[in-house]
């Protein structure tokens, strides 16, 4: 049988949405995948060596909270590391992984990571600051895998 | 529940570690031997169909008892 393939793209670097891709691509991965992920815009913080990721409740009103919090209160300093600091003790006591484990997994089963470059450029990242594993590419790129995927999920 | 050659605790651990920590067991484990998977997670069922399903390895025999989920596998 045929290697089946996956093309993930990740567009979004906020803790919780940093979460899809990797758990798809390390489980796809474990399931016999070839995957590939490539990262645009603000999913490229999710290729940092530190990972400094925050949740936001602003602009999310579908967002479980032990009791309800008015939005003006939510938008207060300090709210954001609050938050973030509440959601990760949450995970943890759930047993859900660390984004910087399931990375890791991502890294150890040959999940191609690529980052975009056009969007590198923009943000002035520095791309020392990311992980070593790391591939620069433009779309063409991603269509070459892309095109012969057997699913491609944009995130 | 049958014999087995080696043990897995993914007690604790939720979507999707104990499918990845089970591969990892699995590959270090020669083919025809039996892996014994313990779990808290309950979408690990499915999960663990889904996964022998998928990569060939055979799911013996699962049970439930007390809130731990266990599975025998062999490896392909």
């Amino acid at each position: 049988m045929e290697q089946k393939k996956l093309a993930i793209i990740a567009t979004k670097g906020t803790l919780d949405w940093a979460y899809p891709p990797f758990i798809l691509a390390s489980t796809a991965a474990a399931l016999g995948y070839e995957v590939q992920i490539f990262f645009t815009f603000y999913g490229l913080q999710l290729l940092r060596k530190d990972l400094k990721l925050q949740v936001s409740s602003l602009g999310n009103p579908a967002m479980p909270m032990p009791a309800p919090v008015p939005v003006m209160v939510q938008a207060l300093p300090g709210m954001q590391g609050f938050m973030t600091s509440m959601m990760k003790k949450k995970m943890k006591s759930k047993g859900v992984a660390s984004l910087e484990e399931l990375r890791e997994l991502c890294v150890e089963a040959e999940v191609k990571m690529i980052a975009c470059q056009m969007t590198v450029d923009l943000f002035e990242f520095d791309t020392k600051d990311f992980v070593s594993d790391v591939e620069y590419a433009g779309a063409a790129a991603f269509f070459e895998f892309a095109g012969e995927s057997d699913i491609c999920l944009y995130i | 529940m049958a014999d087995f050659d080696q043990e897995l605790d993914a007690s604790g651990l939720n979507c999707p570690l104990p499918i990845l920590r089970a591969k990892k067991t699995l590959a270090q484990m020669d083919s025809g031997k039996v892996l014994r998977i313990i779990a808290t997670d309950p979408g690990s069922v499915k999960d663990f169909e889904a996964f022998a399903k998928q990569t060939g390895n055979e799911l013996l025999a699962s049970g439930e008892e007390g809130g731990k989920y266990t599975f025998l596998i062999k490896k392909a």
